[in-house]
Protein backbone atom coordinates (compact mmCIF):
# COMPACT_ATOMS: atom_id res chain seq x y z
CA UNK A 1 0.00 0.00 0.00
CA UNK A 2 1.32 3.45 -0.90
CA UNK A 3 1.94 5.68 2.10
CA UNK A 4 0.54 9.22 1.75
CA UNK A 5 3.09 12.00 1.44
CA UNK A 6 0.80 14.37 3.31
CA UNK A 7 -1.96 13.33 5.62
CA UNK A 8 -4.43 15.73 7.25
CA UNK A 9 -6.93 14.53 9.84
CA UNK A 10 -9.84 16.36 11.43
CA UNK A 11 -8.59 19.89 10.74
CA UNK A 12 -10.81 22.52 12.25
CA UNK A 13 -10.45 26.27 12.20
CA UNK A 14 -13.09 28.97 12.56
CA UNK A 15 -12.74 32.71 12.12
CA UNK A 16 -15.49 34.05 14.35
CA UNK A 17 -18.60 32.28 13.12
CA UNK A 18 -17.11 31.29 9.76
CA UNK A 19 -15.87 27.71 9.59
CA UNK A 20 -12.86 27.78 7.26
CA UNK A 21 -12.04 24.16 8.10
CA UNK A 22 -14.72 21.93 9.53
CA UNK A 23 -13.20 18.49 9.80
CA UNK A 24 -10.83 18.21 6.83
CA UNK A 25 -9.44 14.69 6.19
CA UNK A 26 -7.16 14.46 3.17
CA UNK A 27 -4.33 12.21 1.98
CA UNK A 28 -2.00 13.41 -0.76
CA UNK A 29 -0.27 10.52 -2.52
CA UNK A 30 3.32 10.74 -3.78
CA UNK A 31 3.60 11.94 -7.36
CA UNK A 32 0.00 13.01 -7.82
CA UNK A 33 -1.43 16.35 -8.91
CA UNK A 34 -4.35 17.10 -6.66
CA UNK A 35 -6.63 20.00 -7.58
CA UNK A 36 -8.73 21.78 -4.98
CA UNK A 37 -11.84 23.48 -6.31
CA UNK A 38 -14.68 25.25 -4.59
CA UNK A 39 -16.34 28.62 -4.22
CA UNK A 40 -14.61 31.61 -2.66
CA UNK A 41 -14.59 31.39 1.12
CA UNK A 42 -14.77 27.58 1.11
CA UNK A 43 -11.46 27.30 2.99
CA UNK A 44 -9.11 26.27 0.17
CA UNK A 45 -6.38 28.79 0.97
CA UNK A 46 -6.89 28.14 4.68
CA UNK A 47 -5.92 24.51 4.05
CA UNK A 48 -2.70 25.64 2.35
CA UNK A 49 -2.03 28.12 5.16
CA UNK A 50 -2.47 25.43 7.81
CA UNK A 51 -0.27 22.95 5.96
CA UNK A 52 2.53 25.49 5.55
CA UNK A 53 2.47 26.69 9.15
CA UNK A 54 0.99 30.10 8.37
CA UNK A 55 -2.19 29.33 10.33
CA UNK A 56 -2.63 26.91 13.17
CA UNK A 57 -5.80 24.81 13.23
CA UNK A 58 -7.83 24.69 16.44
CA UNK A 59 -8.02 20.90 16.16
CA UNK A 60 -6.64 18.11 14.02
CA UNK A 61 -3.29 16.78 12.88
CA UNK A 62 -1.08 17.06 9.80
CA UNK A 63 1.65 14.56 9.01
CA UNK A 64 4.22 14.90 6.26
CA UNK A 65 6.26 11.81 5.41
CA UNK A 66 4.94 10.26 8.62
CA UNK A 67 6.08 13.14 10.84
CA UNK A 68 3.79 15.60 12.61
CA UNK A 69 4.37 19.12 11.28
CA UNK A 70 1.66 20.99 13.13
CA UNK A 71 3.05 23.83 15.21
CA UNK A 72 6.23 24.19 13.16
CA UNK A 73 7.12 27.63 11.77
CA UNK A 74 6.71 28.12 8.01
CA UNK A 75 10.48 28.11 7.48
CA UNK A 76 10.87 24.82 9.37
CA UNK A 77 8.15 23.25 7.22
CA UNK A 78 9.80 24.58 4.07
CA UNK A 79 13.07 23.01 5.16
CA UNK A 80 11.31 19.64 5.43
CA UNK A 81 10.38 19.76 1.76
CA UNK A 82 7.01 21.50 1.47
CA UNK A 83 7.11 24.46 -0.92
CA UNK A 84 4.40 26.99 -1.59
CA UNK A 85 3.45 29.59 -4.14
CA UNK A 86 0.98 32.39 -3.64
CA UNK A 87 -2.17 33.71 -5.26
CA UNK A 88 -0.46 37.11 -5.22
CA UNK A 89 3.12 36.28 -6.23
CA UNK A 90 5.55 37.04 -3.40
CA UNK A 91 8.56 38.28 -5.33
CA UNK A 92 11.24 40.69 -4.13
CA UNK A 93 9.90 43.52 -6.24
CA UNK A 94 12.98 45.74 -6.16
CA UNK A 95 15.24 42.90 -7.27
CA UNK A 96 15.66 41.51 -10.77
CA UNK A 97 14.15 38.13 -11.65
CA UNK A 98 17.67 36.68 -11.69
CA UNK A 99 18.38 38.03 -8.19
CA UNK A 100 15.08 36.59 -6.98
CA UNK A 101 16.02 33.18 -8.34
CA UNK A 102 19.58 33.43 -7.02
CA UNK A 103 18.31 34.34 -3.56
CA UNK A 104 16.12 31.23 -3.61
CA UNK A 105 19.13 29.12 -4.70
CA UNK A 106 21.20 30.73 -1.93
CA UNK A 107 18.46 30.03 0.59
CA UNK A 108 18.71 26.33 -0.18
CA UNK A 109 22.44 26.36 0.54
CA UNK A 110 22.19 28.75 3.52
CA UNK A 111 22.58 32.48 3.11
CA UNK A 112 25.00 33.11 5.97
CA UNK A 113 28.05 34.22 4.03
CA UNK A 114 28.26 38.00 4.35
CA UNK A 115 31.22 38.67 2.05
CA UNK A 116 30.66 36.59 -1.11
CA UNK A 117 28.36 38.18 -3.73
CA UNK A 118 24.90 36.71 -4.31
CA UNK A 119 25.52 36.66 -8.06
CA UNK A 120 28.69 34.55 -7.73
CA UNK A 121 29.24 32.37 -10.83
CA UNK A 122 27.76 29.20 -9.28
CA UNK A 123 24.55 30.83 -8.09
CA UNK A 124 24.19 32.83 -11.30
CA UNK A 125 24.49 29.65 -13.37
CA UNK A 126 22.03 27.72 -11.19
CA UNK A 127 19.60 30.66 -11.16
CA UNK A 128 19.74 30.98 -14.96
CA UNK A 129 19.21 27.22 -15.30
CA UNK A 130 16.22 27.43 -12.98
CA UNK A 131 14.72 30.32 -14.94
CA UNK A 132 15.35 28.48 -18.23
CA UNK A 133 13.29 25.52 -16.97
CA UNK A 134 10.37 27.93 -16.63
CA UNK A 135 11.08 29.75 -19.90
CA UNK A 136 11.98 32.91 -17.98
CA UNK A 137 15.59 33.34 -19.09
CA UNK A 138 14.54 36.20 -21.40
CA UNK A 139 13.35 38.32 -18.47
CA UNK A 140 16.20 37.45 -16.09
CA UNK A 141 17.49 41.02 -15.97
CA UNK A 142 14.05 42.64 -15.66
CA UNK A 143 12.86 43.91 -12.31
CA UNK A 144 10.37 41.51 -10.77
CA UNK A 145 7.64 44.16 -10.58
CA UNK A 146 7.90 44.77 -14.34
CA UNK A 147 6.73 41.27 -15.34
CA UNK A 148 3.30 40.34 -16.64
CA UNK A 149 1.12 38.21 -14.39
CA UNK A 150 1.89 34.91 -16.10
CA UNK A 151 5.65 35.42 -15.74
CA UNK A 152 5.22 36.59 -12.13
CA UNK A 153 3.29 33.42 -11.30
CA UNK A 154 5.98 31.26 -12.91
CA UNK A 155 8.77 33.18 -11.15
CA UNK A 156 6.95 32.74 -7.84
CA UNK A 157 6.70 28.99 -8.43
CA UNK A 158 10.32 28.86 -9.62
CA UNK A 159 11.44 30.30 -6.28
CA UNK A 160 9.58 27.56 -4.45
CA UNK A 161 10.99 24.91 -6.80
CA UNK A 162 14.54 26.21 -6.20
CA UNK A 163 14.35 24.70 -2.72
CA UNK A 164 13.74 21.27 -4.31
CA UNK A 165 10.50 20.52 -2.47
CA UNK A 166 8.89 17.09 -2.63
CA UNK A 167 5.45 18.62 -2.16
CA UNK A 168 4.38 21.95 -3.65
CA UNK A 169 1.20 23.76 -2.65
CA UNK A 170 0.08 26.31 -5.22
CA UNK A 171 -2.63 28.84 -4.51
CA UNK A 172 -4.44 29.69 -7.74
CA UNK A 173 -1.47 29.50 -10.11
CA UNK A 174 -3.53 30.85 -13.01
CA UNK A 175 -5.61 33.58 -11.34
CA UNK A 176 -5.05 36.96 -12.96
CA UNK A 177 -3.22 35.40 -15.90
CA UNK A 178 -4.52 36.48 -19.33
CA UNK A 179 -6.70 33.80 -20.93
CA UNK A 180 -4.35 33.55 -23.90
CA UNK A 181 -1.37 32.77 -21.61
CA UNK A 182 -3.10 30.53 -19.12
CA UNK A 183 -2.58 27.12 -20.76
CA UNK A 184 1.03 27.96 -21.58
CA UNK A 185 1.71 28.82 -17.94
CA UNK A 186 0.12 25.62 -16.66
CA UNK A 187 1.83 23.44 -19.27
CA UNK A 188 5.19 24.91 -18.29
CA UNK A 189 4.76 24.41 -14.59
CA UNK A 190 3.31 20.92 -14.95
CA UNK A 191 6.23 19.90 -17.17
CA UNK A 192 8.79 21.25 -14.67
CA UNK A 193 7.08 19.64 -11.68
CA UNK A 194 6.70 16.27 -13.45
CA UNK A 195 10.37 16.33 -14.48
CA UNK A 196 11.40 17.10 -10.92
CA UNK A 197 9.06 14.45 -9.49
CA UNK A 198 7.27 17.00 -7.32
CA UNK A 199 3.87 16.15 -5.88
CA UNK A 200 1.50 19.09 -6.26
CA UNK A 201 -1.64 20.37 -4.63
CA UNK A 202 -3.18 23.34 -6.39
CA UNK A 203 -6.20 25.51 -5.84
CA UNK A 204 -7.80 26.23 -9.22
CA UNK A 205 -10.90 27.95 -10.57
CA UNK A 206 -10.48 27.01 -14.22
CA UNK A 207 -12.21 23.66 -14.83
CA UNK A 208 -10.42 23.15 -18.14
CA UNK A 209 -7.10 23.28 -16.32
CA UNK A 210 -8.40 20.91 -13.65
CA UNK A 211 -9.77 18.44 -16.20
CA UNK A 212 -6.53 18.42 -18.17
CA UNK A 213 -3.89 18.35 -15.47
CA UNK A 214 -5.26 17.00 -12.19
CA UNK A 215 -5.00 13.34 -11.20
CA UNK A 216 -7.62 13.83 -8.50
CA UNK A 217 -9.95 16.65 -7.57
CA UNK A 218 -11.10 17.62 -4.08
CA UNK A 219 -14.23 19.74 -3.95
CA UNK A 220 -14.30 22.15 -1.01
CA UNK A 221 -17.47 23.68 0.38
CA UNK A 222 -17.91 25.58 3.64
CA UNK A 223 -14.79 24.16 5.21
CA UNK A 224 -15.54 20.56 4.24
CA UNK A 225 -14.51 18.24 1.43
CA UNK A 226 -17.70 17.64 -0.52
CA UNK A 227 -16.25 14.95 -2.74
CA UNK A 228 -12.90 13.61 -3.88
CA UNK A 229 -11.99 11.56 -6.94
CA UNK A 230 -10.75 11.52 -10.53
CA UNK A 231 -11.62 14.67 -12.50
CA UNK A 232 -13.94 12.98 -14.99
CA UNK A 233 -16.15 11.56 -12.26
CA UNK A 234 -16.05 14.59 -9.97
CA UNK A 235 -16.69 17.17 -12.66
CA UNK A 236 -19.64 15.10 -13.96
CA UNK A 237 -21.22 14.81 -10.52
CA UNK A 238 -24.57 16.66 -10.68
CA UNK A 239 -24.20 18.00 -7.14
CA UNK A 240 -20.73 19.38 -7.91
CA UNK A 241 -21.94 20.85 -11.20
CA UNK A 242 -24.84 22.53 -9.51
CA UNK A 243 -23.19 23.76 -6.33
CA UNK A 244 -19.62 24.43 -7.42
CA UNK A 245 -19.09 24.49 -11.14
CA UNK A 246 -22.12 26.69 -11.75
CA UNK A 247 -20.44 29.29 -9.61
CA UNK A 248 -17.01 28.41 -10.95
CA UNK A 249 -18.07 28.88 -14.56
CA UNK A 250 -19.39 32.32 -13.74
CA UNK A 251 -16.23 33.20 -11.77
CA UNK A 252 -13.86 31.91 -14.45
CA UNK A 253 -15.59 33.94 -17.15
CA UNK A 254 -16.23 36.97 -15.00
CA UNK B 1 26.67 53.46 -9.85
CA UNK B 2 29.20 51.36 -11.70
CA UNK B 3 32.00 49.74 -9.76
CA UNK B 4 34.57 51.81 -11.58
CA UNK B 5 32.79 55.13 -11.03
CA UNK B 6 32.37 54.31 -7.35
CA UNK B 7 36.07 53.45 -6.96
CA UNK B 8 37.03 56.65 -8.77
CA UNK B 9 34.70 58.71 -6.60
CA UNK B 10 36.13 57.09 -3.46
CA UNK B 11 39.68 57.85 -4.56
CA UNK B 12 38.79 61.44 -5.40
CA UNK B 13 37.01 61.80 -2.06
CA UNK B 14 40.00 60.46 -0.12
CA UNK B 15 42.35 62.78 -2.02
CA UNK B 16 40.07 65.79 -1.43
CA UNK B 17 39.80 65.00 2.29
CA UNK B 18 43.55 64.60 2.75
CA UNK B 19 44.25 67.75 0.76
CA UNK B 20 41.70 69.77 2.75
CA UNK B 21 43.03 68.43 6.05
CA UNK B 22 46.54 69.46 4.98
CA UNK B 23 45.67 72.83 3.41
CA UNK B 24 43.25 73.92 6.14
CA UNK B 25 44.46 72.51 9.47
CA UNK B 26 41.48 74.02 11.34
CA UNK B 27 39.20 71.71 9.29
CA UNK B 28 41.09 68.55 10.29
CA UNK B 29 38.99 68.26 13.42
CA UNK B 30 35.76 68.91 11.50
CA UNK B 31 36.60 66.30 8.87
CA UNK B 32 37.56 63.68 11.47
CA UNK B 33 34.21 64.15 13.19
CA UNK B 34 32.50 64.06 9.78
CA UNK B 35 34.17 60.72 8.95
CA UNK B 36 33.14 59.34 12.34
CA UNK B 37 29.54 60.43 11.84
CA UNK B 38 29.65 58.99 8.33
CA UNK B 39 30.59 55.68 9.93
CA UNK B 40 27.57 55.91 12.22
CA UNK B 41 25.30 56.75 9.27
CA UNK B 42 26.73 53.81 7.31
CA UNK B 43 25.32 51.60 10.07
CA UNK B 44 21.97 53.34 9.75
CA UNK B 45 22.05 52.70 6.00
CA UNK B 46 22.11 48.94 6.66
CA UNK B 47 18.82 49.19 8.52
CA UNK B 48 17.41 51.45 5.79
CA UNK B 49 18.06 48.63 3.33
CA UNK B 50 15.53 46.58 5.26
CA UNK B 51 13.15 49.55 5.11
CA UNK B 52 13.64 50.25 8.81
CA UNK B 53 14.54 53.67 10.21
CA UNK B 54 16.05 53.83 13.69
CA UNK B 55 15.20 57.12 15.40
CA UNK B 56 17.53 56.26 18.27
CA UNK B 57 20.73 55.17 16.64
CA UNK B 58 22.78 57.85 18.40
CA UNK B 59 22.61 55.74 21.56
CA UNK B 60 25.25 53.44 20.10
CA UNK B 61 27.50 56.39 19.27
CA UNK B 62 27.02 57.70 22.81
CA UNK B 63 27.76 54.24 24.21
CA UNK B 64 31.03 54.11 22.27
CA UNK B 65 31.93 57.64 23.35
CA UNK B 66 31.19 57.00 27.04
CA UNK B 67 33.14 53.72 26.91
CA UNK B 68 36.17 55.79 25.93
CA UNK B 69 35.44 58.43 28.57
CA UNK B 70 35.07 55.88 31.38
CA UNK B 71 37.94 53.60 30.38
CA UNK B 72 40.49 56.22 29.28
CA UNK B 73 41.78 57.10 32.79
CA UNK B 74 42.81 53.48 33.40
CA UNK B 75 43.58 52.42 29.79
CA UNK B 76 44.63 55.56 27.88
CA UNK B 77 45.48 53.64 24.68
CA UNK B 78 43.65 54.55 21.47
CA UNK B 79 44.20 51.17 19.83
CA UNK B 80 42.60 49.39 22.79
CA UNK B 81 39.78 51.82 23.45
CA UNK B 82 38.53 51.96 19.85
CA UNK B 83 37.93 48.21 19.40
CA UNK B 84 36.64 47.94 22.99
CA UNK B 85 34.03 50.65 22.35
CA UNK B 86 32.97 49.01 19.08
CA UNK B 87 32.72 45.60 20.77
CA UNK B 88 30.69 46.90 23.69
CA UNK B 89 28.30 48.70 21.34
CA UNK B 90 28.02 45.49 19.29
CA UNK B 91 27.09 43.48 22.39
CA UNK B 92 24.56 46.15 23.38
CA UNK B 93 23.25 46.02 19.80
CA UNK B 94 22.79 42.26 20.13
CA UNK B 95 20.86 42.54 23.39
CA UNK B 96 18.68 45.44 22.21
CA UNK B 97 18.39 43.91 18.74
CA UNK B 98 16.97 40.65 20.07
CA UNK B 99 14.03 42.75 21.24
CA UNK B 100 13.60 45.41 18.53
CA UNK B 101 13.98 43.21 15.42
CA UNK B 102 10.62 41.69 16.30
CA UNK B 103 9.04 44.99 15.24
CA UNK B 104 8.77 46.83 11.94
CA UNK B 105 8.33 50.31 10.58
CA UNK B 106 7.05 52.95 13.02
CA UNK B 107 7.26 50.53 15.96
CA UNK B 108 10.88 49.72 15.18
CA UNK B 109 11.72 53.41 14.86
CA UNK B 110 9.91 54.45 18.03
CA UNK B 111 11.31 51.62 20.16
CA UNK B 112 14.81 52.67 19.19
CA UNK B 113 13.93 56.26 20.02
CA UNK B 114 12.49 55.26 23.40
CA UNK B 115 15.54 53.19 24.35
CA UNK B 116 17.91 55.96 23.28
CA UNK B 117 16.01 58.48 25.44
CA UNK B 118 16.19 56.10 28.41
CA UNK B 119 19.95 55.94 27.88
CA UNK B 120 20.09 59.74 27.57
CA UNK B 121 18.24 60.12 30.87
CA UNK B 122 20.61 57.71 32.61
CA UNK B 123 23.59 59.71 31.33
CA UNK B 124 21.99 62.98 32.37
CA UNK B 125 20.56 62.06 35.79
CA UNK B 126 23.22 59.86 37.37
CA UNK B 127 25.47 62.81 38.02
CA UNK B 128 27.70 61.00 40.52
CA UNK B 129 28.81 58.59 37.82
CA UNK B 130 28.34 60.45 34.54
CA UNK B 131 28.77 64.09 35.63
CA UNK B 132 25.38 64.78 34.01
CA UNK B 133 25.18 67.49 31.38
CA UNK B 134 28.66 68.72 32.36
CA UNK B 135 29.99 65.63 30.61
CA UNK B 136 33.33 63.93 31.03
CA UNK B 137 36.66 65.17 29.76
CA UNK B 138 38.76 62.53 27.99
CA UNK B 139 42.43 62.63 29.11
CA UNK B 140 45.23 62.64 26.53
CA UNK B 141 45.54 59.22 24.91
CA UNK B 142 48.55 57.25 23.74
CA UNK B 143 48.76 55.69 20.29
CA UNK B 144 50.57 52.34 20.26
CA UNK B 145 52.22 53.44 23.52
CA UNK B 146 53.49 56.75 22.10
CA UNK B 147 52.39 60.22 23.14
CA UNK B 148 52.54 62.28 19.95
CA UNK B 149 52.41 66.06 19.84
CA UNK B 150 49.04 67.67 19.18
CA UNK B 151 49.35 67.99 15.40
CA UNK B 152 50.52 64.41 14.96
CA UNK B 153 47.73 63.29 17.25
CA UNK B 154 45.22 65.10 15.02
CA UNK B 155 46.66 63.47 11.90
CA UNK B 156 46.56 60.05 13.52
CA UNK B 157 42.91 60.45 14.51
CA UNK B 158 42.11 61.71 11.02
CA UNK B 159 43.96 58.74 9.51
CA UNK B 160 42.25 56.27 11.83
CA UNK B 161 38.82 57.67 10.95
CA UNK B 162 39.61 57.64 7.24
CA UNK B 163 41.03 54.12 7.34
CA UNK B 164 38.09 52.80 9.32
CA UNK B 165 35.65 54.59 7.00
CA UNK B 166 37.22 52.98 3.93
CA UNK B 167 37.39 49.55 5.54
CA UNK B 168 33.77 49.68 6.68
CA UNK B 169 32.54 51.09 3.37
CA UNK B 170 34.20 48.21 1.53
CA UNK B 171 32.85 45.70 4.05
CA UNK B 172 29.30 47.09 3.85
CA UNK B 173 29.50 47.09 0.06
CA UNK B 174 30.44 43.39 0.02
CA UNK B 175 27.86 42.57 2.67
CA UNK B 176 25.02 44.29 0.81
CA UNK B 177 25.87 42.38 -2.38
CA UNK B 178 25.96 39.04 -0.52
CA UNK B 179 22.95 36.76 -0.04
CA UNK B 180 22.61 38.11 3.53
CA UNK B 181 22.58 41.71 2.31
CA UNK B 182 20.12 40.89 -0.48
CA UNK B 183 17.88 39.06 1.99
CA UNK B 184 18.06 42.20 4.15
CA UNK B 185 16.68 44.19 1.22
CA UNK B 186 14.06 41.45 0.85
CA UNK B 187 12.70 42.31 4.31
CA UNK B 188 11.65 45.65 2.84
CA UNK B 189 9.68 44.20 -0.06
CA UNK B 190 8.61 40.61 0.78
CA UNK B 191 9.33 39.35 4.23
CA UNK B 192 6.76 36.56 3.78
CA UNK B 193 8.72 35.14 0.88
CA UNK B 194 11.90 35.09 2.95
CA UNK B 195 10.19 32.94 5.57
CA UNK B 196 8.92 30.63 2.83
CA UNK B 197 12.45 30.33 1.49
CA UNK B 198 13.37 28.96 4.91
CA UNK B 199 15.23 32.16 5.84
CA UNK B 200 14.61 33.61 9.32
CA UNK B 201 14.03 37.30 8.56
CA UNK B 202 14.54 38.39 12.16
CA UNK B 203 17.99 36.84 12.27
CA UNK B 204 18.89 38.58 9.00
CA UNK B 205 17.83 41.92 10.50
CA UNK B 206 19.55 41.16 13.81
CA UNK B 207 22.87 40.60 12.05
CA UNK B 208 22.52 43.99 10.34
CA UNK B 209 21.49 45.61 13.62
CA UNK B 210 24.55 44.30 15.46
CA UNK B 211 26.83 45.40 12.60
CA UNK B 212 25.20 48.80 12.63
CA UNK B 213 25.56 49.15 16.42
CA UNK B 214 29.23 48.12 16.21
CA UNK B 215 29.94 50.78 13.61
CA UNK B 216 28.02 53.26 15.76
CA UNK B 217 30.22 52.38 18.74
CA UNK B 218 33.40 52.88 16.72
CA UNK B 219 32.03 56.20 15.43
CA UNK B 220 31.26 57.37 18.97
CA UNK B 221 34.73 56.36 20.16
CA UNK B 222 36.32 58.37 17.35
CA UNK B 223 34.19 61.40 18.23
CA UNK B 224 35.15 61.13 21.92
CA UNK B 225 38.85 60.78 21.09
CA UNK B 226 38.73 63.74 18.71
CA UNK B 227 36.59 66.16 20.72
CA UNK B 228 38.03 64.90 24.06
CA UNK B 229 34.73 65.69 25.76
CA UNK B 230 31.55 63.61 25.94
CA UNK B 231 28.10 64.80 27.04
CA UNK B 232 24.64 63.17 27.13
CA UNK B 233 23.77 65.31 24.10
CA UNK B 234 25.42 62.55 22.04
CA UNK B 235 22.49 60.25 22.88
CA UNK B 236 19.73 62.88 22.60
CA UNK B 237 17.07 62.33 19.93
CA UNK B 238 18.28 65.30 17.90
CA UNK B 239 21.63 63.52 17.49
CA UNK B 240 19.78 60.49 16.08
CA UNK B 241 17.83 62.86 13.84
CA UNK B 242 21.12 64.33 12.67
CA UNK B 243 22.29 60.88 11.57
CA UNK B 244 19.08 60.37 9.55
CA UNK B 245 19.50 63.89 8.12
CA UNK B 246 23.02 63.00 6.98
CA UNK B 247 21.78 59.71 5.54
CA UNK B 248 19.16 61.48 3.40
CA UNK B 249 21.59 64.24 2.44
CA UNK B 250 24.28 61.80 1.32
CA UNK B 251 21.94 59.25 -0.25
CA UNK B 252 21.53 55.57 0.47
CA UNK B 253 22.52 54.41 -3.01
CA UNK B 254 26.16 53.75 -2.18
CA UNK B 255 28.36 53.09 0.83
CA UNK B 256 30.04 56.40 0.00
CA UNK B 257 26.80 58.36 0.51
CA UNK B 258 27.02 58.57 4.31
CA UNK B 259 30.56 60.01 4.19
CA UNK B 260 29.71 62.47 1.46
CA UNK B 261 26.64 63.51 3.42
CA UNK B 262 28.56 63.81 6.69
CA UNK B 263 31.33 65.92 5.13
CA UNK B 264 28.77 68.21 3.47
CA UNK B 265 26.75 68.43 6.69
CA UNK B 266 29.69 69.34 8.92
CA UNK B 267 31.11 71.85 6.44
CA UNK B 268 27.73 73.54 5.87
CA UNK B 269 27.26 73.64 9.63
CA UNK B 270 30.67 75.19 10.30
CA UNK B 271 30.36 77.84 7.60
CA UNK B 272 26.65 78.50 8.16
CA UNK B 273 27.28 78.92 11.90
CA UNK B 274 30.09 81.38 11.16
CA UNK B 275 28.04 83.34 8.63
CA UNK B 276 24.64 83.44 10.38
CA UNK B 277 25.23 82.41 13.97
CA UNK B 278 21.57 82.64 14.97
CA UNK B 279 19.98 80.88 12.04
CA UNK B 280 22.38 78.21 10.85
CA UNK B 281 19.82 75.45 11.45
CA UNK B 282 17.58 77.20 8.93
CA UNK B 283 20.28 76.89 6.30
CA UNK B 284 20.71 73.19 7.06
CA UNK B 285 16.94 72.78 6.87
CA UNK B 286 16.90 74.51 3.51
CA UNK B 287 19.63 72.22 2.22
CA UNK B 288 17.69 69.15 3.35
CA UNK B 289 14.47 70.39 1.74
CA UNK B 290 16.31 71.03 -1.52
CA UNK B 291 17.79 67.52 -1.47
CA UNK B 292 14.44 65.84 -0.75
CA UNK B 293 12.64 67.87 -3.43
CA UNK B 294 15.22 67.92 -6.18
CA UNK B 295 17.64 65.05 -5.53
CA UNK B 296 15.88 62.17 -3.77
CA UNK B 297 18.99 60.03 -4.36
CA UNK B 298 21.01 62.45 -2.23
CA UNK B 299 24.40 63.94 -3.06
CA UNK B 300 25.66 60.55 -4.18
CA UNK B 301 22.68 60.35 -6.55
CA UNK B 302 23.57 63.72 -8.06
CA UNK B 303 27.19 62.68 -8.48
CA UNK B 304 26.36 59.39 -10.13
CA UNK B 305 23.85 61.16 -12.39
CA UNK B 306 21.07 58.84 -11.36
CA UNK B 307 19.18 60.93 -8.90
CA UNK B 308 16.23 61.22 -11.26
CA UNK B 309 16.11 57.54 -12.19
CA UNK B 310 16.07 56.02 -8.74
CA UNK B 311 13.60 56.38 -5.93
CA UNK B 312 15.03 57.40 -2.56
CA UNK B 313 16.59 54.65 -0.52
CA UNK B 314 16.94 52.28 -3.42
CA UNK B 315 20.39 51.09 -4.48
Amino acid sequence: MTVPLLSARGLRLAFGGVKAADGIDLDVMPGEFLAIIGPNGAGKTTFINMTTGYLRPQAGAIEYEGQAILGLAPRAIVRRGIGRSFQLPQLFTEHTVLENAALAIAARAGIWSPLVPLLRPGYRRDAMALLARFGLEGVAEARADALNEGARKLADIAMAVALEPRLLLMDEPTSGVAASEKMGVVETLVRVLREAGVTAVFVEHDMEVVARFADRVAVWSQGRILTLGPPAAVLADPAVRREVIGIEAAAAHG
Amino acid sequence: MSRRAEALLALLGVAALIFTAWAAPWLRFVLTVALAKGLGVLGLLLLLRAGQVSFGHAMFLALGAYTVAFAAPSVPETLVLLPAAALLAGVAGLLIGLFVVRYRDIFFGMLNLALSMVFYSVLEKFYAVTKGTDGIRVPPLTIAGLEPVRETQEWVMFGLALGLALLCALGVRAYLASPMGQALAGIKTRETRLEFLGVPARRVLLFAYVLSATMGGAAGALIAMTSRHVTPQLAYWTSSGELIFIGILGGAGSALGPFLGAAAFELVRVYAAAAVADAWQMILGGVLLAVILFAPGGLIGILSGRAQQRPAGRA
